[in-house]
C-alpha cells in the first residue's frame, strides 16, 4: 500500500516543496515513515540526513508512528490561565497515556502544542488539526467519544 | 472615543472572502488598478507618504523596505508572512477569514512596486483550513482576471514559531530547517532563492488596497501620526469580550481593556496586561493610559507587536505565567545561536526554581545578567525578545517574585 512515490511526485513541481510533501504524507499516514523520508530525499535531490533534519525540526512533523487521532493540547499563556494544566491531567487519565504516548490500540496520540491561534475560546485542543473550543471535562469526554 | 474603526474588516461577514466578485462589488481591486497605472517610483513614494509601517511587530516603513529592492536581476519575490505564532494572536487568521482578497490585492500592489510576478503566502501549519480557503480565493481571483499576471502560491509551515522571523521563513519556503540567516544581506537584496524579496505581514498587505484607492493622505490622517492607520487587536485572558477589534492606532490601551473588552471578567480587579504576544512586556495599571501605537508603547518599555492583548486579573500568579512563557521560548528556540539556545533553557530553569519557592536573590541577579546577554547577543528577534516578559515583570511586579523567594 505504499504509494509514497505518488504522493511525493505531486509536490515535486514545487521548488523547495519537501515540506509540502511531508504534509501530504502525514495527511495519509499521520507520520512520516522511514521509507517515505528516503523517497522524498531522493526525489528532491538532497541527502537523507538533511531530509531527516527538516522532518525533525518542525513540531507538526513526526518520524515516529502515531495514532489515528492526534490530540494536541495548547499550553500557551492564554490557555494556561484558562486551566490547560488540569485539562491535560484529565486527558491523560481518560486516555491512560502520558504526553508523547500512543494508546495501545493505536487510536490516540497525545501531544502538547504551543498557541494554535484560536484564543477567543480557551482552553483549546485540536484533534487531527481540527480545533475544539472552551474545552472542559464534559466536552472532552464527548470529543473522545466522537472519535471512532 | 470608544468605537472601532473598521477599514480592513469593514465588510467582515458581508462578503465571501473567497470571491473576487464579492470583493469587487465593495470597491476591491481598484487600488491595484491604480497602482498599475502608476510609475513604480511614484507608487513606492505613495506608500511611503501614507506612513504605513509593518504590522507584524517590527514597525518598519513598508515603502522604505520596498525601495531597497534592486531591479537589476530578472526575478523578485513578494512573500506574505502568515506565520502568526505569538500566543494570543489570531488577527491574521481573522483578516484572511473576513477579507482574504484584500491580502491578495495588497501582494499584487507590492508586486507592481518591485516588478515581481510571483508571490508566496507562508501560512502557519496550525491553519490547514485557511490554506484550503486561500487556495480557493487565489484561483477565484486568477479566474476573474483581477490579479493579471501576478501569481500567488500558498506554502504551509509546520509548527515553528521562529519561522515568523523573515529569513527563517524564507529558509522554510526553500524546504530547509527554519533557522534564521545572518544579516546582511537583507531579504530585500538577497532573499528567497537568493533573489530580492519583500516580506510583509498579512495585515500590512491588507492595508495597501485602501491606501491606494483612498489616497496616502487619507491613511496618514487615521490614528497616531507616526504609526498611522488602524490595527486589528485580539483580546484574550480575563476580559469580558475575548474577541477581535479594529481600532485607530491612537486608541488608548485602557479603552481596549475597559470599553471594547468590557473590563475584567467577573468584576475582578485588573492586575496586568501583556501586549504584543508572549514576547511582549507586562504592563501595570499606571501605564494603561497609553496609546497602542508603536512609538507610544515603546516609550513605556512595551511593544505593540502583533496586537495581542492578554489581560490578567488580580488573582493571577505573574511568576507562574512568566514561568510558562519561559518554557515556550525554550521549546521554540531553533538552537542555531548560543545565547538563545542556552539562554532560553537557563531562563526556564531559573524561572522554575523561583516559581517553586527555591530561589534566592543570587538567582534573580543571574537572570538579569542572562537577559542582558540575550538581548544583545542573540541572532534574531526570538532570543532578543525572550527575556522581555521576565524583565518587565521584575520591574513592575517585583513583589510577586519577592514573596516566592527563600
Amino acid at each position: 500500500m505504499s504509494n509514497y512515490a505518488d504522493i511525493i511526485a505531486k509536490c515535486k513541481g514545487q521548488k523547495g516543496g519537501i515540506i509540502e510533501a511531508f504534509h501530504a504524507i502525514q495527511e495519509q499516514y499521520n507520520y512520516i515513515p522511514e521509507e517515505a523520508l528516503r523517497e522524498a530525499a531522493k526525489e528532491f535531490g538532497i541527502p537523507e540526513a538533511k531530509a531527516y533534519g527538516v522532518a525533525t525540526f518542525y513540531s507538526y512533523l513526526s518520524v515516529e508512528k502515531r495514532g489515528r487521532y492526534i490530540i494536541r493540547m495548547c499550553e500557551s499563556a492564554p490557555c494556561h490561565v484558562a486551566g490547560a494544566d488540569e485539562l491535560l491531567k484529565e486527558m491523560e487519565s481518560l486516555l491512560g497515556i502520558k504526553v508523547g504516548e500512543t494508546t495501545a490500540d493505536g487510536k490516540f496520540t497525545l501531544e502538547l502544542t504551543e498557541c494554535i491561534g484560536q484564543c477567543q475560546a480557551t482552553p483549546v485542543i485540536t484533534v487531527n488539526s481540527e480545533p475544539y473550543f472552551d474545552v472542559d471535562k464534559a466536552k472532552l469526554t464527548e470529543i473522545l467519544a466522537s472519535c471512532k | 472615543m470608544a468605537e472601532e474603526q473598521r477599514v480592513i474588516l469593514e465588510y467582515a461577514d458581508k462578503i465571501d472572502p473567497k470571491s473576487a466578485a464579492d470583493y469587487i462589488k465593495v470597491g476591491g481591486y481598484k487600488g491595484l488598478e491604480k497602482a498599475r497605472s502608476m510609475d513604480r517610483k511614484a507608487l513606492i513614494d505613495e506608500v511611503k507618504k501614507s506612513g504605513l509601517r509593518g504590522r507584524g511587530g517590527a514597525g518598519f516603513s513598508a515603502g522604505m523596505k520596498w525601495s531597497f529592492v534592486p531591479i537589476k536581476d530578472e526575478v523578485r519575490y513578494v512573500v506574505c508572512n502568515f506565520d502568526e505564532g505569538e500566543p494570543g494572536t489570531y488577527k491574521d487568521r481573522i483578516i484572511c477569514e473576513k477579507n482574504a482578497q484584500a491580502v491578495l490585492e495588497g501582494m499584487a500592489i507590492c508586486g507592481a512596486a518591485i516588478a515581481a510576478k510571483q508571490g508566496y503566502i507562508y501560512c502557519r501549519g496550525e491553519y490547514p483550513f485557511i490554506v484550503r480557503m486561500l487556495k480557493e480565493a487565489i484561483s477565484n481571483a486568477k479566474a476573474s482576471g483581477a490579479l493579471g499576471d501576478f501569481n500567488i502560491e500558498v506554502r504551509m509551515g509546520a509548527g515553528a514559531y521562529v519561522c515568523g522571523e523573515e529569513t527563517a521563513l524564507i529558509e522554510s519556503i526553500e524546504g530547509h530547517r527554519g533557522e534564521p540567516r545572518f544579516k546582511p544581506p537583507f531579504p530585500g537584496v538577497a532573499g528567497l532563492w537568493a533573489q530580492p524579496t519583500v516580506v510583509n505581514n498579512v495585515e500590512t498587505f491588507a492595508c495597501l488596497p485602501y491606501i491606494l484607492s483612498n489616497g496616502a493622505d487619507w491613511f496618514a490622517g487615521i490614528g497616531a501620526a507616526k504609526y498611522p492607520g488602524t490595527k486589528v487587536l485580539t483580546l484574550t485572558g480575563d476580559v469580558e469580550n475575548a474577541t477581535y477589534f479594529e481600532v485607530p492606532t491612537d486608541y488608548k490601551l485602557r479603552d481596549v481593556v475597559y470599553k471594547l473588552g468590557g473590563g475584567v471578567k467577573g468584576g475582578k480587579k485588573f492586575k496586568a496586561v501583556q501586549v504584543g504576544g508572549t514576547s511582549g512586556a507586562f504592563i501595570p495599571e499606571q501605564n494603561l493610559d497609553t496609546a497602542i501605537d508603536f512609538d507610544s508603547m515603546g516609550a513605556i518599555g512595551a511593544a505593540l507587536g502583533s496586537g495581542a492583548v492578554f489581560v490578567m486579573d488580580e488573582t493571577r500568579d505573574i511568576v507562574d505565567i512568566v514561568t510558562r512563557i519561559s518554557k515556550f521560548f525554550e521549546h521554540e528556540s531553533c538552537g542555531k545561536c548560543n545565547p538563545c539556545r542556552e539562554g532560553t533553557w537557563r531562563c526556564r530553569e531559573i524561572m522554575e526554581k523561583i516559581n517553586s519557592g527555591k530561589a534566592s536573590q543570587k538567582d534573580i541577579d543571574n537572570l538579569m545578567v542572562l537577559s542582558r546577554v540575550m538581548k544583545n547577543a542573540a541572532l534574531c528577534g526570538l532570543g532578543q525578545a525572550a527575556p522581555i516578559p521576565i524583565d518587565s515583570t521584575l520591574e513592575h511586579f517585583g513583589y510577586e517574585y519577592s514573596r516566592k523567594m527563600i
